[in-house]
Formats: structure tokens, sequence, C-alpha cells
């Protein structure tokens, strides 16, 4: 009886925190995924100064905030507590991301637009970096001896379920309005923003019903709580070599493993292998679904085996299989290799089209589409758009065909091509299977992070130690990868190659989870600590 | 296992230096070769690279020393050690 009654209240609790965090991924994510639309409406056309809050805004709160906010919120959840710490970083995560959604655009507010979104996106920073930390610390504190993995393996499955959930209402809410209508000032891609106020309402309803971490309790009622835990974890060398080994040893190869799987892919299948939006999205959500219990298997499979193996082996594997993995990618969208399964009968050029640029009259967009089919199921798009300059203001009644070719001033040098390819179900699931196995890996090297944090660190500054490791690991290494990642692919142009190396950003995440490797691998200890009681 | 810890540790210490000039020179190449119009953003990036990795490889350094001091020759095996 006890046992059940023990059963039910760590389910409540696991409950508890991975639903808020849960939906501080999710507040996180919807911003990063409608980037776009948000530097539209909320910074102005030009470069210069809007570039830069644009590039603040978002370098800024995945960088360098949440490391910050990991020891602003971890040093009060060691001296107040776990509870009403991750309460408060529920709050500020929530007030902030619906706030963000109230904002009006910068053709109403001007320049007041960006400053607002900047202080705003900060704000989501800093409470990510203190969630994080909390929830995990305060599930293992609960988790009984030796099951430690497996339930904090739980919170695990949260970032990755905040991304699913981002996807899935962004997917939803474009499909019903179209994208004209998403897109606009006040439109629908306002409308996660202000889901958000929804569910952590709810969220923070039932965390007001949590009671604090037992271990906490008891280093509380005895007097023993640290009186300064940032002195404790990062002033000491007792504590803080292992800091340094937590970082080294595990999370920053964790970090790259975990945002390559998840955003690399993502944007590498729609930027460098052109598949169409919604299938690109699709894709990701598909298999990020199948890959989700391997959160819970790897975290209970930890406390059978130990950590330190099932991280390195998450790692190994990122490390030999990512470069054929995106070559496959290229290969299954590649346009070369399918030439023979042209469907030539569904062939077809869309009519031409010609638009009138809406500050000058006297500039006409001409576009035409050409739809390839082929017998498997795939269709590839080529949208060709050329911009001319007339001697006078076009007519629009004027079919663009019967257009009098002397009134052209000129013509682009080179035409606009953009490319989306839609892929039959075949390739599609191949797709999905090799995006499956990258977040196998995230799986096996995030799933049983947690447990191993906290055991690294004793309870009085266990919250301050565990966060900014995470944070360092997670925030600088992982959100790096997509910039260092095209920086690479940058470098390795050359005039031979003009476009270069399309694989070469991958050399980041697998160089850094090749060196995290053989530190995890020379200096961990695959000894698990039953009790986390000291 | 401990002599390959503490010879590992050169290798870190060694690594910290280089890692922090390899991207002072990256981030000079960069700035020097971007467009006006673009300067002030590559600039603004890299000041926040180099303001992000400058401290990590000074932690690095630090691990490499530990590492040579025999810090990680024992790591704690239950709570009571940590």
């Amino acid at each position: 009886m006890s046992q059940e009654i023990k059963q039910s209240k760590i389910a409540f609790v696991i409950g508890a925190s991975s639903v808020g965090t849960l939906i501080e991924w999710y507040d996180f994510y919807i911003f990063g995924m409608l980037a776009t639309i948000i530097s539209k409406q909320f910074f102005p056309a030009d470069a210069g100064t809007a570039a830069l809050l644009s590039t603040l805004a978002i370098f800024a709160a995945g960088f360098i905030v949440r490391p910050f906010g990991a020891l602003v919120f971890g040093r009060l959840g060691d001296l107040i507590g776990r509870k009403h710490t991750f309460l408060l970083t529920l709050v500020i995560m929530g007030g902030s991301t619906f706030a963000i959604g109230l904002v009006p655009g910068y053709a109403s507010i001007g320049w007041a637009a960006p400053i607002l979104v900047l202080i705003l996106r900060l704000l989501q920073g800093l409470a990510l970096g203190g969630e994080y930390g909390g929830a995990a610390t305060y599930v293992a504190e609960h988790a009984p001896a030796g099951q430690r993995g497996f339930w904090t393996s739980w919170i695990q499955t949260t970032a990755t379920l905040g991304l699913f959930l981002a996807l899935g209402i962004i997917i939803l809410i474009r499909s019903n309005q179209g994208v004209e209508k998403f897109s606009a000032e006040w439109g629908g891609w306002r409308y996660p923003f202000w889901i958000s106020i929804v569910l952590v309402g709810v969220s923070v309803l039932i965390r007001m019903r949590m009671s604090e971490s037992p271990m906490f309790t008891k280093l509380k009622s005895e007097g023993k709580t640290s009186a300064n835990p940032l002195k404790e974890s990062f002033g000491q060398k007792r504590n803080f070599k292992m800091v340094l080994l937590a970082l080294f040893g595990a999370v920053m190869g964790q970090g790259v493993v975990w945002y390559t799987g998840q955003f690399y892919a993502q944007s590498f299948i729609e930027n460098v292998c052109k598949i169409d939006f919604i299938q690109s999205r699709n894709i990701m959500l598909v298999a990020i679904l199948m890959a989700t219990p391997c959160f819970v298997l790897f975290g209970w499979l930890s406390d059978k085996v130990g950590r330190k193996w099932i991280m390195l082996f998450g790692m190994l594997a990122a490390v030999l299989t990512y470069r054929p993995i995106y070559q496959q990618f290229l290969t299954i969208s590649s346009t070369q290799n399918r030439i023979d399964k042209i469907d030539l009968t569904k062939t077809v050029a869309s009519a031409v089209k010609a638009k009138t640029d809406s500050k000058d009259a006297t500039k006409i967009y001409i576009t035409q589409s050409f739809d390839t089919v082929y017998t498997d199921g795939a269709v590839f798009k080529y949208t060709k758009t050329d911009t001319l300059k007339l001697g006078a203001t076009y007519n629009t009644l004027i079919p663009i065909d019967s257009l009098n070719p002397s009134l052209i001033v000129s013509k682009s040098a080179k035409p606009n091509v953009v490319i989306e390819k839609t892929l039959g179900s075949g390739d599609a699931w191949s797709m999905i299977w090799l995006v499956f196995i990258q977040i196998v890996y995230v799986t096996m090297v995030y799933g049983p992070i947690a447990a191993f944090l906290v055991e690294l660190f004793p309870t009085k500054i266990r919250y301050t130690s565990m966060s900014l490791p995470y944070h360092i690991g997670n925030g600088v290494f992982g959100g790096l990868v997509p910039f260092l990642g095209t920086l690479i692919v940058e470098f390795s142009k050359t005039a031979q190659n003009p476009k270069g190396d399309s694989l070469a950003g991958l050399w980041y995440p697998i160089g850094v989870a090749a060196v995290c490797f053989i530190i995890g691998l020379i200096y961990l200890s695959n000894k698990i600590d039953k009790e986390v009681m000291d | 296992m401990n002599t390959i810890k503490k010879l590992a540790g050169y290798i870190w210490m060694l690594m910290s230096p280089i890692l922090i000039l390899f991207l002072v020179f990256e981030a000079n190449q960069k700035i020097s070769t971007a467009t006006e119009a673009a300067k002030s953003n590559v600039i603004l990036q890299w000041v926040i690279i180099l303001l992000i990795f400058t401290p990590i490889c000074v932690g690095f350094f630090i691990f490499g020393k530990y590492a040579i001091a025999g810090e990680y020759n024992h790591l704690p095996e239950s709570s009571e050690e940590l």
C-alpha cells in the first residue's frame, strides 16, 4: 500500500514538473520557429540597427542569458527551495511569452517594438536557464533509490515534446489560416504565444499543489543549507572540478548531439535539401514522436548499467554516422538520381504571372513555376522570378505575353529560383528513419543526463552546480551548432567549388562530440550512487 | 589509467590557448572581409562568440591543470564523498 502511495506521489511529482518544463520549452521554441515572421513584424526591412537587434534577440537569449539564468535561479533554488524557484521561472517564462504575442508590430509603434521583444526574449532565456535544473533536481530528490535515471528521464522528454507541441500548433494554425492570414500583423502567428498563458495557468495551479523536495526540507530543518551557493559551487576546488568534468566530459557532447539531431537536421532538410516547409516539419514530427519513448528507455537502462556508457555510446555513434546520414539526405533529395523517374505526362509549366512592385509601378516581377512530377509520387517545384524595369508604368490589364519588348529598360541578370521539393512517401519515410536514428542518439545522451548531473553534486548546492554546466553545454555548445555549422560551410567555399561542401558544417558537432567522448571515456566514473541523501 | 588522465591534461591545457587564438584569427578575418552593410552585425556576432568561448577555454585550461594535478584520479563514489 505504502509502495502504491509512493508510486502515485512520484507520478504526480513527475507530471507536475514535466508539464511545466514542457511549457517552458514550448515557449522558448515558438519564438525560434516563428523567427522569420517575427523579424518581419517587429523589425524594419532595412538592415543596420534592426539586424543588430534581431541578432541580439536570438543570440543573447540562446547563448548568454541561459547560463546567467542558471546562476540566478540556481542560487535562489539552493537558498529558498526548489518549489518556489521553478514556480517563479514558469511565471516569468509564461508571462513574457504571452506579452510577445501582444506587442504591436514595428509598423504601429516603431522602435519600441523590437526593443520590447528583445527584453521579453531575454526574460525567456533567463527563465529557461533556471527551470531545467530545478525540475531535474526536484524530481531526482523525490525518486526512490535506484530509479533516479528512470524518473528523471520523463523530464528529459519535455524538451522534445515541447518542440513537438510548438511545431504541431504552428502547423495547425498555419494550415487552417493560410500563409497570408497567418503572417499578417495581428495574424495567426500570435496565437501560439497567447495559447501559452492558458498552458502556464494550468501548470502554475498544478505546481502550487506540490510540496518542497524532501531532501531540501530536511537540509533546511537541520540548518545545513548553503549560505553562498555560488561561492561553494565555483569557488571551491572540490566542487568546481566536478562542474568542469560535467561540462567537458558529458554535457558539451550531449548538447551538440541534441541540437544536431533536432535542429540542424531540420534546417538541413529544409534549406540544403530544399524539402517543402510542411513536409520537412512533418518528417521531424513523426521521427520525434517515434523516438521519444527512448528517453525513458535509456533513463531506465542507465539505472541498471550506469550512465556513462549509454551517453558515450550515443556520442560515438553520432561521431561515426553523422556524415553518412547527411550524405543520404542529399542523395534522397537529389534531382540527378531521379532523372529516369520523371513522369512526362504530368510535368507541367504554369502560366506566366506578372506582379507590380508595391512601391515602384515601373518594376514588375515575372514568375513562372515548373512542376516536375516523378513516378514515385515526388513533385519538385521550381519557381523562377525575373525582375523587369519598364520605361513606363505597367498596366496590369495587359497580359504579360503582350508586353511590348521596347518598354523593357532592364532585366535582372540572374532570375531568382526557389526550389520546393515534396518527396514521395517512400523517400519521405527514408528521411524519417534517418532523423529517427539521430533522435535515438539524442535520447541516449540526454535520457540519463539529469540523473548523472544530480549525482555529481551535494544537495545544498545541487541546483546551482548542475544548472551552469547544463546551460553552457546546451545553450552555448549546442545552441551554436546552426551558426557555426553554416560558418564552416562558408569556409569550405572556394573558386573551384563556389557552393562549398554542404556536409562541412557537421565537423563542429563531430569535433565537439569526439573530444567529449575521449574526456568522458578517460575521466568519468560509471559507478552509480544509489542514495543522494547527503 | 591515472597516467593517461595526467598526460591528457597537458593536451587540454595546450588546446585552450590554441582555440582562443584560432577564434581571434577567424573573427579578425571575418570582420575584415564583411561587407559594409553587414559589418556591425558580424562584429557583434564575433564579439559575443569571443566573450562566451574565452571563459570556456579558460575553464578547459583549468580542467587540464586539475587533471595533471591528479584531481580526477579518484572521483566521489558515494554521497559522503561529495
